[in-house]
């Protein structure tokens, strides 16, 4: 079928429907890992006990200081070992959004951290309850903070989707090596490949960059 | 309301930070109108006492009542007191204004929407009669015209003014003021001294913690004088001019160097 194409035709429509690939995985992981890490985060700064503390803090440490790959291959291959057959692409979702929920969990945490403890207590000193302190104050100025690192994350999690390839998710790199295997047109497959990440990625930089200018407080 | 029943009851007050005792047992009424002013060296427990009222800083010991009502503590059964949580302690510190040092504006927020967020998320109004509420105040604190800056475009007394602006929109029975001027450039005291003295002028209930003992004497009717964690002196403004202890005339004598006379 694709050598039916003509050239490079037959490269840049296989490639394209790879990048549409690529962005489901990374919207998914990028939405899972947002929602996991602020909720992990958040929980850490209701409940100061150990007994929360404790398995959040392993989560983050594991899945920050084991490759990427590693839980790629545990989640899809080792729970099919376990008769849990996830489909590629909801296992690279899970796995990039586990590993990123782990990074941006520790972002809010600084986030948080990050805000001067008078802020809550002028919240409090008005009669705001803990939530409403941490919904009106702490969380708007967390999302400035944290937007910077929050916006690195997402680049990363796109260039990370190539990862995936080695679960045989037909993103931008998996679609790109097969065609390289069939047509021996290395240079001109991966450099379409390259060209597609920059098209992905520098808009979204540069939204990101819109939106914290948007955000930030005028001073 | 009766004269003779206080709007505050603070009652053998203690807060320790670990081994150190900060207050050693603080008592005092404040009665409806009246104006207490707390002075004393640093380290001396003063703002603890003051954050203590609304139990930012809760006492390791004694009772805060706030119009007969016990505040940051609950009778679970008859004789048993328990703590309450930040959340069940909300409606109650709604009731108590409280100036800070520092501001502690919200940075993310206009002053008009510092001003209005209490009323609006607290009091239950609407966001239309929030803002109007939070232009009247911010017209009290003569800052009408700096309604839609936000806090780090202001000065520190303008904040100061707006942090008041606050604390008056919560409609409170009592105002806390914890060293209001003590972070300002000098210039800039005049202008927040005069919104409380207005303040005062009104009737307002008010606990006044500050270094500033000319304007103690103006706007207080009662002066404490704390030193090591309890009350060491306690009377009229006229204390602060004929002072009855040997520790207080000390610490005026040293207050009164440093303002460079």
């Amino acid at each position: 079928m694709i050598e039916s194409l003509s050239y490079p035709l037959g490269f840049v429509i296989p490639l394209l429907v790879a990048a549409g690939v690529t962005i489901k995985v990374s919207v998914g992981a990028f939405v899972l890992a947002i929602l996991l890490g602020l909720v992990l985060a958040s929980i850490r700064f209701f409940v100061p006990s150990p007994i929360v503390r404790i398995p959040i803090a392993i989560y983050v440490e594991i899945f920050r200081n084991v490759p990427s790959l590693t839980h790629l291959f545990i989640i899809f291959f080792g729970l099919a070992y376990m008769g849990v057959r996830l489909g590629s692409i909801s296992a690279a979702v899970i796995g990039l959004g586990l590993i990123g929920a782990a990074m941006l969990a520790d972002v809010f945490r600084a986030g948080f951290e990050a805000i001067h403890v008078g802020q809550r207590e002028a919240g409090l000193a008005v009669g705001m309850s803990p939530r409403m302190v941490f919904r009106h104050i702490i969380l708007p100025q967390t999302w400035r903070v944290t937007l910077p690192p929050i916006g690195n994350y997402a680049v990363q999690v796109i260039k990370d989707t190539s990862l995936v390839a080695a679960i045989a998710a037909p993103e931008i790199m998996f679609t790109a090596r097969n065609l390289v295997v069939n047509t021996f047109e290395t240079t001109l497959v991966y450099g379409i490949a390259a060209g597609l990440y920059l098209l992905i990625c520098i808009p979204l930089s540069r939204a990101i960059r819109r939106l914290e200018q948007h955000m930030a407080i005028p001073r | 309301m009766n004269e003779s029943i206080p709007l505050l009851r603070v009652v053998d007050l203690h807060k320790s930070f670990g081994d150190l005792k900060v207050l050693k047992g603080v008592t005092f009424d404040v009665a409806p109108g009246e104006r207490v002013a707390i002075i004393g060296p640093s380290g001396s427990g003063k703002s603890t006492c003051l954050r203590g009222i609304n139990y930012l800083e809760p006492p390791t010991a004694g009772r805060i009542e706030l119009d007969g009502v016990v505040i940051g503590q609950r009778e679970v059964t008859p004789g048993i007191w328990r703590r309450m949580s930040d959340t069940e302690l909300a409606p109650q510190r709604a009731e108590i204004g409280m100036v800070f040092q520092l501001f502690y504006l919200w940075p993310h927020l206009s002053a008009r929407d510092n001003v209005a967020l209490q009323p609006q998320k607290v009091g239950g109004q609407s966001r239309a009669e929030a803002l109007e509420l939070a232009d009247a105040m911010l017209a009290k604190v003569q800052l009408s015209h700096k309604a839609d800056e936000f806090p780090e475009r202001l000065s520190g007394g303008q904040q100061q003014r707006v942090a008041i602006a606050r604390a008056l929109a919560q409609q409170p029975k009592l105002l806390l003021f914890d060293e209001p001027t003590s972070a300002l450039d000098p210039e800039l005291v005049g202008e927040v001294l005069n919104v409380i003295h207005a303040l005062a002028d009104e009737g307002r209930s008010m606990v006044l913690v500050t270094h500033e003992i000319g304007f103690a004497r103006e706007v207080a009717n009662r002066v404490l004088f704390m030193d090591d964690g309890l009350i060491a002196e306690e009377g009229g403004t006229s204390l602060l001019v004929n002072p009855k202890s040997d520790r207080l005339r000390q610490f005026l004598r040293q207050v009164n160097r440093q303002d460079g006379n």
